[in-house]
């Protein structure tokens, strides 16, 4: 194959070509069109309902677009089964086989496909060794802890190397600790098997630490997709910024637009702020700018307005500051200055500011809501 | 405080009294030498009534096609109910609570009605097919099998709903979506799943098939299963040999739950980590010892000595004495009243036709509890209902 990749390897990416799934009169997906690249950690991050579970079991073959193809590998998976696609899924609860031991549950897609039984030993203790759980292959799943489990069926889904892996949530069920391990431990697992990973969640956190790419989906529609980096500095709606981490919206009406900067009068004051999604705006058209609580400055020149301070949440390294400017409520995130870093006590007037390539303005539009 | 208990503990007594009062009763019945089953006056110890039980021919055979229908109920009712529960658990809410009503119908139905209308069916069908067909079909097995299967399949079918409401659907579709074909997902994820149902919905059906006897009554057509011929040798009379049949069904029972007690506790005991703890487990002996399988096979060891050594048991003497001692007793009451009907000939002159077996009704009073009427026509011999009525030999039919 004439391939850019040096070596030969197999094409694990996905398309998503015009892809749209309805329910009666439901649509669940709404004109999903992306391309997932061979070998890449992929995420669709979006609060629950917001259809990337209905996509995942489409990628998986457990339901066929209404519209669109869905193409794995360059070919059209169109009427090819779940358990003919070179796809696997790591369900939300995992859906380890309870009646098996361990060893059999990792062999059981090589069982179904007609491996020998001293093959299937032989691999599934393979596979034992590259999750670190060697000799564990005769214990029962109950047996396991929730991590184990977790790393078991990612052993499971692996054994017949297939070229994508989907994981619907899986870290969900986890505590905090573990689940952080377990971020760690996933990219590394995909680093080195190269499967193309599709990771499901509503936890930003893992989207953004783990992914090369996320897609942000909001009531069926894919509101952006980039990289985490990008989504988190240049939201392209004002879902993904409020979404993707802590926002301060301020509501306005566009004055001058230059290129990308915009002039924006709000009732604190007129900012300047980088325009986001390379909108264009007439003057008098209503925006929002959103500009992040660590991008508040107390003493910045630029873009600076009064707050009054009204509470402040104490977190170690990070400060929590919430104040009042005008009508809006905002949240400031200030790194621990130590002891000479106070920054007033509540009532206090303080002046903030920020950097206009540090804020961005966005059309009007979906919000999304504190979880 | 101590009034609680003791009202307490007389409630539990009067209640386990209530619960097994009879069986217990029943199963002391079953070692009396009396044809009458009771338990005074004591007559004799003896094993003869299980002798007698298993010389019944027609409990016997009625045994034998109890088995092979039950068999075939089960074979056929199991799968049945599989589906049935599989087909409900796949469609639509709305349609599955109407097909669940449909299906659970037959078990509402009167059994005697389901009789009825399986052997006009089938009898119509089997007609219209005719020759051969004909006779396979309209005979008793197979119009039993097909007629307690309408309800015994519904039976079955609660088993499995109950057991699938806790299968994880996501189980098949990970199956599914690991390279496995729908067929294979069913066979190594499903069943397994289900076994544990399947075993007792094959129990369940079985012992439905067995004890039923409404829709049997009719569908069995000149057959008789254990069921119906027990209810026809009711119907002439009870003896003691039916207690011997309860003494072996009671012990059959308790084997079975003690065994299954034994694997529960292991299974407990093994999930739980108490396994590896207890002494008991740690002891090889003991370990044995509480194995089901063992503590099945000194159960049924138990069992099989008891028999063998009551085999042995002879009551003849005992019984040959009893029987002297009313035949004594009877001649007796026969001379006394001989002598107070002559003394009543001489003083009125008259002559009374005297009864053949006036003294019938005396002493068990089943068969022959009428009052004596001097007209009736007696059986031969003034024994003939005297001793509990044993049934005479069933009309043959």
């Amino acid at each position: 194959m004439p391939e850019t990749s040096p070596v030969s390897s197999p094409d694990r990416s996905v398309l998503l070509d015009h892809v749209s799934i309805r329910f009666g009169n439901f649509t669940a997906v709404d004109n999903a069109n992306l391309k997932i690249n061979s070998g890449e950690f992929f995420s669709f991050l979006g609060p629950s309902g917001c259809g990337k579970t209905t996509l995942l079991r489409c990628i998986s073959g457990f339901s066929e677009p209404t519209e669109g193809r869905v193409l794995i590998g360059a070919k059209d998976m169109k009427g090819v089964g779940p358990n003919k696609r070179p796809t696997a899924l790591i369900f939300q609860h995992l859906a380890l086989f309870p009646l098996m031991s361990v060893a059999d549950n990792i062999a059981f897609p090589l069982e179904v496909r007609g491996v020998g039984k001293k093959m299937r030993r032989k691999r599934a203790e393979d596979l034992l060794d590259m999750i670190a759980l060697p000799g564990i292959g005769d214990k029962k799943v109950s047996e396991l802890s929730g991590g184990q489990k977790q790393r078991v069926a990612i052993a499971r889904a692996l054994a017949v190397e297939p070229d994508i892996l989907l994981l619907d949530e899986p870290l969900s069920a986890l505590d905090l600790k573990l689940r952080q391990h377990m971020r760690t431990e996933l990219r590394a697992i995909q680093q080195q098997v190269g499967v193309t990973f599709i990771y499901i969640t509503h936890d930003q956190g893992e989207a953004l630490t783990m992914s090369d790419r996320v897609a942000v989906m909001s009531k069926g529609v894919i509101e952006q997709v980039g990289a985490p980096d990008q989504i988190y500095n240049r939201p392209r709606s004002s879902f993904v910024a409020s979404f993707v981490g802590e926002n301060n919206a301020l509501k306005g009406i566009v004055k001058v637009q230059s290129e990308d900067m915009a002039a924006l009068e709000t009732p604190m004051g007129t900012f300047e702020a980088r325009v986001g999604g390379g909108r264009k705006y007439k003057p008098g058209d209503e925006a929002l700018l959103f500009v992040r609580p660590e991008q508040l400055v107390p003493g910045k020149a630029e873009n600076a307005f009064q707050a009054t301070l009204s509470r402040q949440e104490f977190e170690g390294a990070t400060n929590h500051v919430f104040a009042r400017a005008g009508d809006t409520d905002l949240r400031i995130s200030m790194v621990n200055g130590g002891l000479a870093g106070s920054v007033g006590s509540t009532g206090d007037t303080m002046s903030l500011g920020f950097a206009p390539m540090n804020a961005t303005i966005l059309p009007v539009g979906q919000i999304a809501s504190e979880a | 405080m101590s009034r609680a208990v003791v009202f307490g503990g007389a409630y539990a007594i009067a209640f386990f009294s209530f619960l097994f009062g009879p069986l217990i009763i029943m199963v002391i019945t079953a070692f009396n030498s009396s044809k009458f089953p009771r338990i005074v006056p004591w007559d004799c110890f003896t094993t003869g009534w299980f002798a007698e039980l298993f010389g019944n021919q027609r409990l016997m055979e009625g045994l034998l096609n109890s088995v092979i229908i039950g068999v075939g109920v089960v074979a056929l009712a199991v799968p049945i109910g599989l589906a049935g529960a599989l087909a409900l658990s796949e469609l639509p809410s709305k349609l599955r609570a109407m097909l669940y009503t449909v299906l659970i119908l037959p078990i509402l139905i009167p059994g005697v009605v389901l009789g009825i209308s399986t052997i006009v069916l089938w009898g119509q069908i089997s007609r219209g097919l005719g020759g051969a067909v004909q006779a396979g079909m309209y005979n008793g097995y197979f119009l039993t099998i097909v007629g307690q299967i309408t309800f015994v399949s519904a039976y079955a079918m609660l088993v499995f709903i109950a057991r699938l409401q806790r299968f994880d659907a996501t189980q098949t579709e990970a199956a599914l979506d690991l390279g496995a074909t729908p067929g294979q997902a069913f066979r190594k994820i499903l069943l397994p799943f289900m076994a544990p149902a399947i075993g007792s919905a094959a129990f369940i059906t079985l012992l439905a098939s067995f004890e039923n006897y409404n829709t049997t009554v009719f569908t069995v057509l000149s057959e008789s299963t254990f069921t119906t011929a027990l209810a026809s040798k009711v119907r002439h009379g009870t003896d003691p040999s039916l207690s011997a049949l309860a003494v072996i069904i009671i012990t059959i029972t308790l084997v079975g739950a003690l065994t299954n007690e034994a694997v529960q506790r292991r299974k407990e005991a093994e999930l739980g980590g108490k396994a590896s703890r207890s002494p008991l487990y740690a002891n090889p002996l003991t370990r044995a010892l509480t194995h089901p399988g063992v503590v099945f096979a000194i159960l049924v060891a138990i069992v099989a000595t008891v028999s063998y050594v009551g085999s042995k048991h002879d009551s003849s003497v005992c019984e040959a004495a009893i029987l002297q001692d009313k035949l004594d007793r009877q001649a007796e009451l026969r001379a006394a009243q001989k002598a107070k009907i002559e003394a009543q000939e001489v003083e009125q002159g008259i002559t009374v036709p005297k009864p053949e077996g006036g003294f019938g009704g005396a002493f068990g009073g089943l068969g022959g509890a009428a009052p004596v009427a001097p007209a009736a026509p007696k059986p031969e011999g003034g024994f003939g209902g005297a001793f509990g009525g044993i049934a005479p030999p069933a009309p043959s039919e």
